[in-house]
């Protein structure tokens, strides 16, 4: 078996009195989709934030390719491999789709204040360069018409997608995505679950934090639970579906669907193919 | 918001936008002669003698010159507080930096030419943001603007309380820059209420003397044109993209891979280059600094001038600078009245157009869109107005 | 040498300098502490409240020559007095140069903006206020009050310091002791207030939770006025120990003792109450010794060096609390 993508191992994390993360682990493979769920409260964020470099563990390691994380700069992580997009969207506001995508093909830049005072080769090459990528993968997101549209004025289920769009810019081993599918309808959803299947056979590995079950389990190949900051279980979406603590973590939860007599953890009826 | 009201209010953006896209819509040749031309109008205005535009009792040519140094400074400024967004209070302080150097170089210290001091104060200026910069930039926001503003008192006392340096009656006898007598141009006189070509009011090209400040302005226009350039060279290129963004949002910037502290360090050196530079020049002209002329309220005019102008755009700042400088010079009873009434305008500015007079462009593509997208909205306003 | 010979001297008098700076202090830190803002234009407050002290004394009729009573009297009723007028101004400043951004969620940058344009406005109404009085063509019988606007201004009664103990080198005064202790004493009594009182609870939440206080009931515009005038009282009541002190004032003289105080609150930790009065007394010790050493003409120089250096190295401030966390 090839090297894991990504290695957590044992990480704790505790701030003030609270212990966010406690003895987390999981890895995860190349080409994977993997499923990072819990209740509301149970580390997931933290836990992407960990990995992505935003937060120091108390204790614990994170290596990514076989390369430990610690003390690395965040951009550094993101020039290894590792690349994100935010539960409240954290788009350039000011700055078009085109502009907000091809920051993201910077970091795999490095041109400086001579090399585009002066208009050098490596300048012109690294600008066309990022240019033609972002409108690839505008093109790739539906979004390529709306490209000299600022990110502001997009609509949600664009911004989102523009998200990603940016975080897939930076050339990324792991992309990681913290809930995509929030505020969606179930059509946008449908559609994002295609989307996240075509990323993968580009070749990413994702990550992917999610509260809407029915999506988790359509799209992903194996899942973490996370409660209270602990793992409380790992497997493929039909083991997570029956394990009886992951329904425990979510009986609490359930009023609604107990009112419409829907099972606590819908299964994954719609996948998407 | 009545209709009426709103109605008024979009039609006169929409007057405005129309005019500054129908300028960006021309075709690139015909902006390029705009340009020149706009250039050749800017070199020949002092010897145009404008009736409205020239400042009686004041040497037309020395306000031009200032106008063009602040506006000089503003550019730089620019890049620090508009393009980077960090609130520099201090800037001043590179300005001083510049013309400090440009004076102990050129005068009995070291006896230096002018045309070899200018790198050296630009080095040094860049140096000293370098300096500023690398501890203070990893504070806060709002800390760095009142920590920008300690430095720049602190250069300024430090200035008053050194011998070497002057101390409070400053440097004198500062080289100028180097004159080469070619040929004479008049003036145009308009005592007659016509233009009229006089040959008694004439100004040597080029000659840096002591009367006759025009050559002054000519050489800041000319670095004001270049700096223009490398200004749009860098900021349409990935330095000018993680500048943006860096200010957009820092974290999120640097999860996209951006260096964010690199870059803020960067937007520093180069603010303080190009402050450097306007002290250099600043010196060369007047032959003799003092710290007087680098006040704490020098840096927040200039950060005046950045935000009214608008912050980000570099036309626009130049316009703020403009205002700053040319109106208490034009309005002599003005002067007075300058800092109060501009304290009022950053008021009612933040509150009522934070963007400044011009906020930053957007790439032409963008504008056409927004263009577009009023014309619907027009028809569709028409309608109802109809309707 | 002349910090050792003369060291108590140095520290009881930067003591009392610094008993004005914790007081000024105070509104910076309470501004920042509930509304993450700074008050670029406190330093104005306190210059109106030293103004208010010298006009008052000139309305009732205080010259070189009213008894020692008489003075006292004046000088209650300048306190007084003052911390109206400087709590007002704060209140205004609030009104119209930060209420209209608080209240849209503007970027900080553009409320400082607005506050240094405030800053600028008020004192320029009193560096020119000859030339705004001959505008609005007023009496001539103010002439008192605007001649001379960019002039240093004095206090028209003479304040004669009595001696009351000697301390090794330096005879401590009686005006010294009144700085340092009724400085003392309206730290304490703000303080308790803020502990104490339902609407001192009120700033609390709002600094700590502004979105909770809301849900709470709590008014959050009636919290940021009261944490306003708070700041603009004891600004008022420290320009009147400065007058005091100090006895002379100017329509800049707000700026220098303005960044002292920032700087000061920033020491102390921001945000911190007890912290802002500890920067205060640490920076006007520290100044003084800093004369000492390297000369009086580098003193304004310290107070930037140190402010400078607490950024840096410490951001949080020596008593590093904030204001919304609950003091058991």
């Amino acid at each position: 078996m090839a090297d894991p993508v990504l290695a957590v191992n044992n990480i704790t994390l505790t701030f003030g009195g609270v212990t966010a993360l406690d003895d987390v682990s999981f890895a995860i493979q190349p080409g994977e989709i993997l499923g990072l769920i819990g209740p509301n409260g149970a580390g997931k964020t933290t836990c992407f934030n960990v990995v992505t470099g935003v937060y120091r563990p108390t204790a614990g390691d994170v290596s990514f390719q076989g390369q430990p994380l610690a003390g690395m700069k965040r951009h550094q992580i993101t020039r290894l491999g590792i690349a994100r997009t935010f539960q409240n969207i954290r788009l350039f506001k000011s700055m078009t789709a085109l502009e907000n995508v091809m920051v993201g093909a910077d970091a795999r830049h490095s041109t400086g204040v001579l090399s585009a005072l002066f208009r050098l080769p490596r300048h012109r090459r690294e600008e066309r360069e990022g240019e033609d990528r972002a409108m690839e993968l505008l093109r790739f997101m539906g979004l390529q018409a709306k490209c000299d549209e600022l990110a502001a004025n997009l609509s949600y289920g664009d911004q989102r997608r523009l998200e990603i769009a940016r975080a897939m810019a930076t050339k990324p081993a792991l992309l990681c995505l913290d809930e995509p599918a929030a505020g969606f309808n179930p059509v946008e959803k449908r559609t994002l679950m295609t989307l996240i299947h075509n990323v993968r056979d580009q070749g990413y590995t994702v990550l992917l934090i999610e509260h809407d079950m029915r999506l988790v389990m359509g799209v992903t190949d194996r899942i973490v639970v996370l409660e209270f900051g602990k793992k409380i279980a790992e497997g493929s979406p039909d083991v997570i579906r029956n394990d009886p603590a992951v329904i425990a973590a979510y009986l609490g939860v359930d009023e609604e669907s107990e009112a419409t007599d829907e099972p606590a953890i819908t299964d994954g009826g719609d996948r998407a193919s | 918001m009545s209709s009426t009201a709103s109605a008024s209010g979009s039609s006169s953006a929409r007057e405005r936008r129309s005019f500054r896209t129908r300028i960006s819509a021309l075709p690139k040749p015909a902006k390029l002669g705009l340009m020149v031309l706009a250039a050749l109008f800017a070199y020949a205005l002092p010897l145009l003698e404008p009736p409205f535009i020239t400042t009686p009792g004041t040497d037309f040519g020395g306000v031009l010159f200032t106008v063009a140094v602040y506006m000089l400074v503003a550019l730089g400024l620019n890049i620090v507080v508009g393009y980077a967004g960090l609130l520099d209070l201090g800037y001043v302080a590179f300005y001083a930096v510049g013309a400090y150097t440009v004076a102990v170089l050129t005068s009995e210290h070291g006896n230096w030419p002018y045309l070899l001091a200018i790198p050296m104060a630009v080095g040094v200026a860049m140096l000293s943001g370098l300096a500023l910069g690398a501890p203070t930039l990893r504070v806060r926001g709002d800390y760095l603007a009142i920590v920008t503003l300690g430095f720049g008192e602190i250069v300024r006392l430090t200035l008053v309380n050194t011998p070497w340096l002057g101390s409070a009656a400053g440097i004198a006898r500062i080289d100028r820059p180097p004159s080469i007598e070619l040929f004479t141009i008049p003036h145009l006189n308009w005592d007659t209420g016509v233009p009229l070509v006089d040959f008694g009011q004439t100004t040597i090209f080029v000659r840096f003397g002591v009367l006759d400040l025009i050559p002054y302005y000519w050489l800041a226009l000319t670095v004001i044109i270049l700096v223009l350039f490398g200004d749009k060279l860098i900021k349409d290129s990935r330095v000018g993209r993680s500048w943006e963004a860096t200010r957009e949002d820092e974290d999120a910037a640097e999860l996209m891979g951006v260096p964010t502290f690199r870059f803020k360090l960067l937007a520093f050196a180069m603010g303080a280059f190009v402050g450097g530079l306007s002290g250099a020049l600043f010196a060369g002209r007047q032959g003799f600094v003092s710290p007087q002329s680098f006040l704490l309220l020098l840096s927040i005019l200039f950060v005046a001038a950045v935000v009214v102008g608008g912050q980000g755009n570099r036309w626009g700042v130049m316009i703020g600078a403009a205002i700053v400088a040319y109106l208490p010079e034009r309005f002599r009873g003005f002067e007075e009245w300058r800092v109060m009434l501009f304290g009022a305008a950053l008021i009612v500015l933040a509150i009522y157009r934070p963007q400044g007079i011009l906020p930053p462009r957007r790439t032409v593509r963008a504008r056409r869109m927004e263009q577009e997208i009023e014309e619907l909205e027009e028809g569709t306003e028409e309608e109802g107005a109809r309707g | 040498m002349f910090l050792f010979e003369h060291f108590f001297e140095l520290t009881l008098t930067g003591l009392a300098l610094g008993s004005v700076y914790g007081l000024v202090a105070l509104g910076y830190t309470m501004v920042y502490g509930v509304l993450q803002l700074i008050n670029f234009a406190h330093s104005e407050v306190f210059m109106y409240g030293t103004f208010a002290v010298v006009w008052t004394l000139y309305v009732l009729g205080g010259t070189p020559t009213t008894s020692t009573g008489g003075v006292i009297g004046m000088l209650l009723a300048s306190l007084v007095i003052a911390m109206v007028v400087s709590g007002g101004v704060a209140l205004l400043l609030e009104r119209v140069a930060y209420r209209p951004l608080i209240n849209r969620n503007a970027p900080k940058l553009v409320a400082l903006i607005s506050a240094i344009g405030a800053s600028f406005v008020l004192a320029e109404v009193i560096g020119l206020r000859g030339r705004i009085a001959g505008a609005l063509g007023l009496d001539d019988n103010i002439g008192r009050f605007v001649q001379r606007s960019r002039d240093a201004t004095g206090m028209p009664v003479e304040i004669v310091p009595q001696p009351v103990v000697r301390i090794v080198d330096y005879t401590v005064t009686n005006i010294d002791l009144l700085v340092i202790l009724s400085a003392l004493l309206m730290m304490v009594m703000v303080d308790q207030y803020i502990r104490r009182s339902r609407l001192g609870r009120g700033i609390r939440a709002v600094a700590q939770d502004p979105e909770s206080a809301a849900l709470m009931g709590v008014n959050s515009t009636r919290i940021v006025q009261l944490t306003f005038l708070l700041g603009g009282l004891m600004a008022g009541a420290a320009a009147t120990l400065y007058m005091i002190r100090i006895g002379v004032t100017r329509f800049d003289a707000g700026f220098i003792l303005g960044v002292k105080a920032f700087t000061a609150a920033v020491m102390g930790g921001i945000g911190n109450l007890r912290g802002a009065l500890v920067g205060g007394l640490v920076l006007g010790v520290a100044e003084n010794w800093g004369s000492a050493l390297i000369g009086t003409q580098w003193k304004d120089v310290v107070a930037f060096c140190l402010l400078v250096l607490i950024l840096l190295f410490r951001p949080t401030g020596l008593l590093g609390e904030s204001l919304g966390k609950a003091r058991v």
